[in-house]
């Protein structure tokens, strides 16, 4: 117990003192995750709305496929983006592998499926007469999509905490195309791990604790949403 | 004055030409052709499922249809012409806001149309007071009542100053006194409006108070269309005559006719001299309208009605300040309306014998 009160007290003295060991991994997670959703919403929000609003043969299989990228292992996903990047792989002469750009790529592999899922439940939650009515306006059709999106946007926030959710706590894609090197590639979660193992527990906890915030804040956001969709009475709209 | 308009151009502004549109192998709209004239309101009057919206979405360039024309002062325009779609605008059923308030509501078509803001707000302005609720223009949309956020829907529409205005069942989702608010509003908006109105509506009681021409749909296809005197006083069939009110049936056959009248030999052997023609020998129904049946107690000083039956009033139904009558005479049936008033005023109970009269240009005679 002392260890952990010990290692709670250093963690919080890291994180006042500003720290730049602690506080440069922070400031990389933040660039690695944070670049990785940009990324994921210019492909998601384009993907998810075009899934949600078209109607085509095999569109619930492409549903079904973007609804499987949710449960992607990370592990996996930086399996494959280290055969890309490696040497012999196709995108090896890019020279991105053991470089933040490498973990920006794995982790838009995570967050992009989040972002497309959450916007396809996003925009088929507004009805669809909407955008006819818009367009009865004399609204052309990018318009009308435009206002539609407006008219999710709350959900569409929601699809980018839920993205950053999603890669800022992952461990095994930046691990296996980042390799944790330090002052380049070390983010959050891997330098938990290690520093775990070298006994340096309250560096971890320091690291740890930013974490939990990062994941509840974005949680917390979430939630608001959601209790606030139901909440929402406009006259007759739906 | 709507006359003087039309002539003044001589093309209608807008028209559909065999417009077909089927769903699902269903065909919903398979209409010949229809007009609308400038600074007219037509209503398309029709039950659910006739094909009205359908319709609408077709002439204002918002869908294809399958096969047809659409033409916008003579030109022929394509599904989602510009000058047509800035022309036109449409209401529809619901009122569909968007998040924000009613003045960014109201706004939404003038920005489309790249209006500088100050006369935005002049124009939000009027079409708020035009409605009657100038004072909610700052007021975020999810606070306002069904009645209301229909309002601020029309004056979303009306603020565009279109050329056609689409309304697709205004007052469907309201409440009585909500909607009879609204459609008297209504009335004054379109007669003060220079825009062509089309209207669509289930209820006759509407289409007959707002329009000048009505356009009767059944299954697609328009079957009558003319002022609502000409539908109510000849409807051209047996379904414009019943969804308009003469929901009352007679069968028979033509006996006899001349000079714009007709006899009709009824099944329960009394004879009816109806408006209309035909050949003799045909079999026919003979719709009439309950209202346009008259009572009056035996001896009572006579009418011009040509139809008089003795009869004993079989049943009393009172339907808040009317009440409906069943009447009986020799095997024939008639329905009644009258006012509380009235029958008091004549002492009516069941049984009591009475003279049932009605005109024969309140009977409309159609075959079968």
């Amino acid at each position: 117990m002392d260890v952990l009160l010990e290692g709670l007290r250093e963690a919080l003295g890291l994180l006042l003192s500003g720290d730049p060991y602690v506080w440069q991994i922070i400031a990389r997670s933040l660039q690695v995750s944070g670049g990785a959703v940009i990324l994921g919403l210019l492909v998601g929000i384009p993907l998810g709305t075009w899934l949600g609003l078209a109607r085509f043969p095999g569109r619930g299989l492409a549903v079904a496929l973007v609804n499987t990228g949710l449960a992607l292992p990370p592990v996996v996903v930086g399996l494959f983006v280290y055969v890309l990047l490696s040497r012999q792989g196709p995108l090896g002469g890019l020279g991105w592998l053991y470089t933040p750009s490498a973990m920006i790529a794995a982790q838009f592999v995570l967050a992009a499926p989040y972002v497309a899922a959450i916007t396809l439940a996003a925009v088929g939650s507004v009805p669809p007469e909407l955008r006819l009515q818009a367009r009865a306006l004399g609204a052309s059709r990018w318009q009308a999509l435009l206002l539609h999106l407006r008219e999710a946007r709350l959900s569409l926030m929601a699809a980018v905490a839920a993205g950053f959710g999603a890669v800022i706590s992952e461990v095994g894609a930046v691990m296996m195309v980042g390799g944790n090197v330090r002052g380049e590639t070390r983010v959050m979660t891997t330098a938990i791990m290690l520093e775990t193992r070298r006994g340096r527990f309250a560096t971890a906890m320091a690291l740890g604790l930013i974490l939990l915030a990062f994941a509840f804040a974005a949680n917390a956001f979430i939630t608001r949403v959601q209790q606030a969709q139901p909440r929402r009475r406009r006259p007759l709209t739906s | 004055m709507e006359n003087a308009k039309q002539a003044a151009s001589g093309v209608p502004l807008l028209e559909g030409v065999k417009l077909i549109r089927s769903y699902d192998g269903r065909r919903v709209v398979d209409v010949e052709w229809i007009e609308i004239r400038a600074g007219e309101v037509l209503a398309l009057l029709g039950p659910n499922g006739a094909g009205k919206s359908t319709l609408v979405r077709l002439l204002a360039a918002l869908e294809a249809p399958d096969a047809g024309r659409v033409l916008y002062k003579g030109r022929d325009v394509a599904h989602d012409d510009p000058a047509l779609r800035r022309a036109a605008a449409a209401l529809l059923q619901r009122p569909y806001l968007w998040r924000g308030t009613v003045a960014q509501n109201v706004e939404f078509g003038l920005k489309t149309r790249r209006l500088p803001a100050a006369k935005r707000r002049a124009r939000v302005r009027a079409a708020l007071e035009a409605v009657g609720v100038a004072h909610l223009e700052d007021a975020p949309v999810d606070t306002l009542s069904g009645g209301e956020a229909q309002r601020v829907a029309l004056a979303r529409a009306l603020a565009l100053e279109p050329e056609i205005l689409f309304l697709d069942e205004p007052t469907a989702d309201l409440d009585v006194t909500v909607r009879r608010r609204l459609v008297a509003d209504l009335e004054r908006i379109v007669r003060h409006s220079a825009p062509a109105i089309v209207l669509i509506t289930h209820d006759p009681g509407e289409a007959f108070a707002l329009a000048d021409r009505v356009a009767v749909m059944e299954e697609g296809q328009i079957v009558q269309t003319g002022t609502p005197a000409d539908i109510f006083e000849a409807p051209a069939t047996e379904f414009v005559a019943s969804f308009t009110g003469a929901e009352f049936m007679l069968s028979g056959r033509l006996e006899n006719a001349e000079e714009g009248t007709v006899i009709v030999r009824l099944d329960s052997g009394q004879t009816l001299e109806c408006a209309g023609c035909g050949e003799a020998g045909r079999r026919v129904r003979v719709a009439y309208r309950p209202e346009d049946v008259v009572i009056a107690l035996p001896g009572s000083s006579a009418t011009s009605a040509r139809n008089r039956f003795p009869a004993t009033l079989a049943r009393l139904h009172p339907q808040g300040g009317l009440v409906r009558l069943r009447l009986e005479s020799d095997g024939l049936s008639l329905e009644a309306v009258i006012t509380r008033h009235a029958l008091e005023d004549l002492g009516l109970v069941v049984g009591t014998p009475v003279v049932a009269q009605i005109k024969a240009s309140a009977l409309h005679v159609f075959p079968t």
